[in-house]
């Protein structure tokens, strides 16, 4: 026999699923709260996302060719998608040079510093965040007004910035409610906000498109979204007067985007259900903690980023059910 | 709602090119090399030496210990030689060449087509009849059925689970079998539920067959004591725990065989083979086996003598196709790539499945990226990805206590990686070596 046969051990055959499909249709998922952030904030907004992706996978492709001295991997998707969740975290508004810092050391120091796509501990995107929301607290809470907006300013305060302001001054939570957007406006996202995270209503369509793509599974997002509606409830009905209702929560600030697209990051979450569970919980428990007692009006950013930090712990503890065992 | 096993398992295309192709009698071949190793356990031992004149079902070597088989000829003819060659797994094993000359059955055998429906119910008797012919089981693992019908002391069998479910894409050797032979199966059911001296038998046949279920339903319908039990498709079903899960609810433990949990199970194919060796005196000496593949020109079922070189099935299915990069015998997802085309057809080839080039390469791997995928699909509800790690830092007290020794191999992790991982492949080493730890641990 002439022909050269392929010997490899079973199974011969594979999914047609693969990393790059993973990472493309979550950066096909997040196209619609794109265009609104484009229709919200205009040509700012597409600056920003352009430079958060290009620089972010001039970076990958820079640290990785002549650093690291190993074949540059910027066309699987993740640097872009590093880079999108970043320009979806900053106010439109935000400094060129400053997002392209929060670039460099998002894929420099959140991903390639531990070995690059697969090693990081923490989600590179809030590792860029955070640094920026630390080092240009004043750049990175300057909330530009919509271009659609009434009003004759430049800058405005989020929902949760209004909020937070008013319970520290000693006003009920009743009389701040006709300083703060409707609930319709909040669903659909009219409001001030980061670049991304405004429509609660197109992230969500982008979750309905990566569920039916297999790309996630439903339990991060419902469980974090689940547990900061169970626990705002809760300090809600304790005391309305401080507290305010926790649809609220959930539809501002990043709630959904980070639920959906920053706390599900494969890398920086838990392998089994169970494991996620506890993550999830995580997340909004600290969410919610933050953001009625804590200095920053919103911090799902500093939730995610803490339990990414207990998630090898979770699944060295935490095994899924086994066949035929007791646990 | 379909009963099937609740943890992990994927659906691979089902690809059934053959599903509708009639069973065929393969053409004798010119000559065949007879493993005397087919089945799990000791081999056995070849009692014909070159030059013996030989016929169709004649003892030719005979079982090697309780966990063996004996075996016969499938062919009448000379022996050649008593030589070692390659089987599908590629290493050289010992076995007999016989070249075929006419076709001369023992007169002791029944070849006539007749259903035979009546035997004694004497459990030892049809067990003796079983282990005298040579029956082991034919999904795949070979494992000697008069063994299995002798459950180990204190162990008693409450049931008897026959297994259709044919979950490996492609093959279509049982479908087709249930089909033409379901008569013969049912008597081959009621021989061993005898031989268990159980009352009760569910055959789980997967719903993409549904016109198997629904002939042997037809069949069974008299009988109570026997139940078709269609089964949603899902891959691994054919295991046998996942099958007993999905067909009874129970889990055997970890570590246990099926009878712990009062179950024995048995193919289709086993269940016909029962059939012939106990009404018709007739040894296993040919089975079902497809011949499959996207560029095979005529994908179909043969009837094929043990010994058969994979060539003759392939000339017979219209010729090797132009790209074919690989040739599985067995099923995409489980089955062992062959070399050559001069491996033999031995009692565990259920197919022979061609696969062109283009899918036959794998992809380079990548960084894992920690999805998860794995550990959701795994039937058995370990951490491929864990395992796989383990098993590359050789860790083995890790791998061991995270139950590598639970893993059927059935692929589903490696299958579904989106980066690629060979994920199996490492942790067939670490089931190696720790299974090795194990061993030496009990001396």
């Amino acid at each position: 026999m002439s022909k050269l046969l392929t010997i490899s051990p079973s199974p011969h055959v594979h999914t047609s699923d693969s990393v790059n499909k993973i990472m493309y249709r979550v950066l096909l998922a997040l196209l619609p709260a794109l265009v609104w952030s484009v229709f919200m904030f205009g040509l700012d907004a597409v600056r920003v996302t352009l430079l958060a992706v290009v620089s972010c996978m001039a970076f990958e492709y820079l640290i990785q060719r002549f650093i690291m001295k190993e074949v540059p991997k910027i066309t699987d998707g993740s640097a872009a998608l590093t880079g999108i969740l970043l320009a979806f975290n900053v106010p439109a508004s935000i400094p060129s040079w400053i997002i392209i810092t929060g670039a460099l050391v998002a894929i420099g120091v959140g991903k390639l510093s531990f070995g690059g796509l697969g090693n990081n501990p923490f989600n590179p995107a809030l590792v860029g965040r955070v640094f920026l929301l630390i080092s240009f607290p004043v750049q990175m809470t300057s909330w530009p007004v919509s271009q659609h907006a009434a009003v004759d300013a430049l800058t405005t305060a989020t929902p949760l910035g209004i909020l937070k302001e008013g319970v520290k001054s000693g006003q009920p939570v009743s009389a701040l409610m006709d300083s703060l957007p409707s609930g319709m406006d909040l669903l659909y996202g009219n409001m001030s906000g980061s670049m991304g995270e405004i429509s609660a209503l197109l992230l969500l369509l982008g979750f309905g498109y990566m569920l039916w793509k297999k790309v996630i599974t439903f339990h991060i997002p419902v469980f974090v979204l689940g547990t900061i509606f169970v626990f705002q409830g809760i300090l809600w009905m304790v005391n309305p007067e401080n507290f305010i209702e926790p649809v609220f929560h959930l539809l501002t600030g990043g709630a959904m985007l980070g639920a959906i697209y920053m706390a599900t990051d494969m890398v920086t979450s838990p392998m089994t259900h169970r494991g996620q569970f506890i993550y999830a919980a995580g997340i909004g428990v600290i969410t919610v903690l933050i953001r009625n007692f804590g200095a920053y009006p919103e911090g799902i950013s500093f939730a995610i980023l803490i339990m990414n930090g207990f998630t090898p712990l979770i699944n060295s503890y935490v095994k899924p059910k086994r066949f035929g065992g007791t646990n | 709602m379909l009963k099937t096993f609740k943890l992990g398992g994927v659906h691979p295309a089902e690809n059934k090119l053959s599903a509708d192709k009639a069973i065929e009698k393969l053409a004798l071949p010119k000559s065949v090399f007879i493993p005397i190793a087919q089945h799990i356990g000791a081999p056995a031992q070849a009692l014909v030496k070159k030059g013996d004149q030989v016929k169709v079902g004649q003892l030719i070597a005979q079982a090697g210990g309780f966990v063996s088989a004996n075996i016969h000829s499938s062919v009448s003819g000379t022996v050649k030689k008593v030589d070692m060659a390659p089987d599908a797994s590629g290493y050289p094993k010992q076995g007999i060449f016989i070249d075929v000359e006419g076709d001369e059955w023992m007169e002791s055998i029944h070849t006539g087509d007749d259903l035979v429906t009546d035997f004694q119910a004497d459990s030892k008797a049809i067990i003796d009849k079983i282990n005298v012919a040579g029956v082991v089981g034919l999904g795949g693992a070979t494992f000697p059925t008069h063994v299995k019908l002798m459950p180990p002391q204190g162990m008693k069998a409450e049931m008897l689970i026959i297994n259709g479910v044919e979950c490996e894409p492609y093959l279509t050797s049982d479908h087709r079998l249930m089909l033409e032979k379901g008569s013969e199966i049912m008597v081959g059911i009621r021989l061993l539920m005898c031989a268990l001296q159980v009352n009760k038998a569910y055959v789980g046949i997967e719903n993409n067959k549904k016109d198997a279920i629904a002939h042997l339903r037809n069949l069974v319908s008299a009988d109570s004591s026997i139940e078709v039990v269609p089964l949603k498709v899902k891959y691994p079903q054919g295991g046998e725990k996942q099958l007993i899960k999905a067909v009874t609810g129970r889990e055997v433990p970890s570590g246990a065989l099926p009878i712990a949990v009062g179950a024995v199970v048995s193919n289709v194919g086993t269940a016909f083979a029962v059939y012939e060796a106990v009404q018709k005196n007739k040894p296993l000496i040919e089975r079902v086996v497809t011949i499959t593949g996207k560029s095979v020109k005529k994908p179909s079922n043969f009837l094929v003598r043990v010994g058969t070189p994979v060539q003759d099935l392939v000339d017979a299915a219209g010729g090797l196709p132009e790209d074919t990069g690989k040739i599985i015998s067995g099923g995409p997802m489980m089955g062992k790539a062959i070399a050559s085309l001069e491996v033999p057809v031995t009692k565990g080839t259920s197919g022979i499945t061609i696969m062109p080039a283009p899918e036959a390469k794998r992809e380079v791997m990548k960084s894992c990226i920690r999805c998860g995928r794995c550990v959701t699909v795994c039937p058995m509800g370990l951490e491929p990805y864990y395992l796989m790690t383990v098993s590359d830092k050789q860790i083995w007290d890790k791998a061991e206590t995270n139950r590598v020794m639970d893993c059927i191999e059935c692929g589903s992790c490696s299958y579904t990686c989106p980066a690629d991982r060979p994920l199996l492949d490492y942790i067939r080493l670490g089931k190696g070596k720790v299974g090795q730890i194990i061993r030496s641990r009990k001396k």
